[in-house]
């Protein structure tokens, strides 16, 4: 790791009696893209607000592109590009409108203004719909133009809070196209959360916080070694028997959270243990699979949940009902 | 600091493209209008009868429509003042307030240039209605239109960001109702807006005097009877029959009222600003 970029050191945040973050310690190396994950209400987005000057840490500390985000949080603000789970575009302006706003807010020349839009709007390849009222926009191309806002003032940093949630997978493997682009040429650091373990395999590095604390931090490969062995899923006409068979005879691990019907397990040789297991269990064996370790199961085996994909929760879906109402009314 | 103007009149530019683009908000200005001038209005007015009567100057010269025009103008400029303030709800649920709160721009200019944008846009609510003058037989000339565009603006400044302090710390759109049922209204009714002042139980009489609406209706009031032909040494009785405001037997000025609304308008200011800068 090059030098650091951000540095957190022993950071706690409390709303209340509940502590929301909860003295977590890591840091980030410049261009590296750095992943964190962790379930719903594990402290992802506090934490990311608490980087990006939003909420006040209520204690430690944390560096972002050398700045105090306590003390110094004008320049913090300055050196960083946000793109975060919900819009914060202005659904009644237009696509360069948004831009321009952007650039008078982040100080931006009026003479570099024109060329820089030119460039991330090209880069987002929105540059032909530039006059159109984003409310027209579908929630792809509004996604890019906020990337696109987000790098508008060359931030050092880019923090993602789920940038493609509810994205169809064409989208999203466009947006990270882009995003991989922008972090080899321009050497952007991008901090991430996500909710697709797919995207997640794109960190150099990733952090899994639960309960506001960070409970593994590696490469996706060093987390995957973490699940050791192979993964093993069964089904068979008595499950129960055939899981206690599989832990006393071969001494396989359970792992947590299986699917409906069958149950995952963690053995070292996956190939051998098959036929032999196959062969020993006294119920009919109905499916049995084998497969490498995913982010997945390094997830499940450390926090006990599944990643979930982005489901609303009810306030969410309100707020949602209302955006959609509110882009109905005709104008 | 031309950094800090900048982002100031990018926001207050915001302010005005929304409106312009909202076709809705600029035709909804001219409906409570049109509903107090020619139909509450209308209506009362035979029963109200002249209400210059007994100033020797011709009893009718002033009826209670033309006396409810400036306040129906103050009416539409103090709504668009506490809802473009209180907006800043409605920004937040949006997303955009993120926006403004994460760039590298200090809180109050954010404030400032909201309540500047919201201001500028409730001024512009108000000449709308100016429309209105000829067919309710309002002569106005371009001297009293450039005399009320002020008075307009000052007043508007002051409730726009009387909104922005009560917007501040609100988190939920469910508050905006109750803000027009127990803000809004309340203060526009109680302005002397739509009827005189006079004879008012002293409960009431005592809450117009302490609202800061009233002051802020008032001077437009005195230019437009000015213009309606109202001679300078008459004005002071005017405010005997409650058209205008006294306070204390005194009868307002202009100069009084503007001086009223601004010290209002400043403490709106301030606490805004000190509100909206409260950081998580």
């Amino acid at each position: 790791m090059e030098q650091p970029i951000i540095v957190v050191d022993n950071l706690v945040r409390r709303y209340g009696d509940f502590t929301a973050v909860n003295r977590i310690s890591f840091s980030v190396g410049k261009g590296e893209i750095f992943g964190f994950l962790g379930p719903n209400g594990a402290g992802k987005t506090t934490t990311i607000s608490v980087l990006c000057t939003l909420l006040k840490p209520s204690e430690g500390k944390a560096i972002v592109a050398g700045h105090d985000v306590l003390s110094d949080s004008k320049a913090v603000r300055q050196s960083i590009g946000l793109v975060f789970q919900e819009s914060t575009l202005d659904e009644q302006l237009t696509a360069e409108e948004n831009l321009r706003f952007h650039a008078a807010l982040y100080h931006l020349p009026l003479g570099l203004t024109k060329k820089r839009m030119d460039e991330v709007l090209e880069m987002v390849d929105l540059a032909d719909r530039r006059r159109d009222l984003v409310k027209a926009f579908s929630g792809g191309m509004r996604r890019r133009l906020e990337i696109a806002r987000g790098l508008l003032h060359h931030p050092r940093i880019l923090f993602l809070d789920e940038p493609t949630l509810g994205l169809d997978p064409q989208t999203r493997r466009h947006i990270w196209t882009y995003l991989l682009n922008l972090q080899e040429q321009e050497g952007v650091t991008i901090f991430l959360t996500t909710h697709y373990m797919d995207e997640a395999e794109f960190a150099s590095r990733i952090a899994i916080i639960d309960h506001g604390r960070i409970v593994a931090l590696d490469t996706p490969e060093g987390l995957k070694s973490m699940v050791g062995g192979d993964v093993i899923t069964v089904h068979t006409q008595d499950d129960e028997t055939a899981r206690r068979f599989a832990q006393e005879q071969f001494g396989a691990r359970l792992l947590p959270g299986s699917s409906e019907g069958g149950f995952a397990l963690e053995v070292e040789d996956g190939a051998s243990f098959i036929p032999q297991f196959v062969r020993g269990v006294p119920p009919v064996v109905k499916t049995i699979s084998l497969r490498r370790p995913t982010l997945d199961d390094v997830f499940l085996k450390l926090t006990g949940r599944q990643i979930r994909d982005g489901e609303l929760d009810a306030k969410d879906q309100f707020r949602q009902s209302l955006k959609n109402r509110k882009r109905r009314r005709p104008h | 600091m031309i950094n800090v103007l900048r982002a100031i009149y990018t926001i207050w530019l915001r302010e005005l493209l929304r409106w312009w683009r909202d076709h809705s908000r600029i035709i909804g200005a001219f409906g409570f209008p049109i509903i107090f001038l020619f139909i509450f209005g209308s209506g009362l007015s035979p029963a109200m009868g002249g209400l210059t009567a007994g100033l020797g100057m011709g009893g009718n010269k002033i009826d209670f429509v033309k006396f409810i025009f400036p306040g129906v103008i103050g009416m539409n400029v103090l709504m668009a003042s506490i809802m473009s303030g209180v907006s800043i709800v409605w920004d937040r649920e949006f997303g955009v307030l993120k926006e403004m709160l994460v760039a590298p721009v200090s809180r109050p200019s954010v404030a400032i240039g909201k309540t500047l944008g919201g201001a500028t846009v409730a001024t512009l609510q108000g000449l709308l209605i100016l429309v209105f003058a000829p067919l309710i037989n309002v002569h106005l000339s371009f001297i009293e239109v450039i005399q009320l565009i002020p008075l307009m603006f000052l007043g508007a400044l002051s409730l726009t960001a009387m909104g922005v302090a009560i917007a501040a710390r609100m988190h939920s759109m469910e508050g905006f109702q109750m803000i027009m049922q127990f803000v809004t209204f309340p203060m526009i009714f109680m302005s002397g807006a739509l009827f005189p002042l006079r004879n008012l139980p002293g409960w009431m009489n005592f809450l117009v005097k302490i609202n800061p609406v009233t002051y802020a209706i008032d001077p437009l009031r005195q230019v437009i009877m000015k213009g309606e032909g109202v001679p300078a040494f008459l004005m002071a009785k005017l405010a005997e029959l409650g058209l205008t405001v006294e306070v204390l037997g005194h009868p307002m000025t202009i100069w009084n009222d503007v001086l009223v609304v601004s010290v209002f308008g400043l403490v709106m200011v301030v606490l805004s600003v000190s509100m909206f800068n409260i950081r998580d």
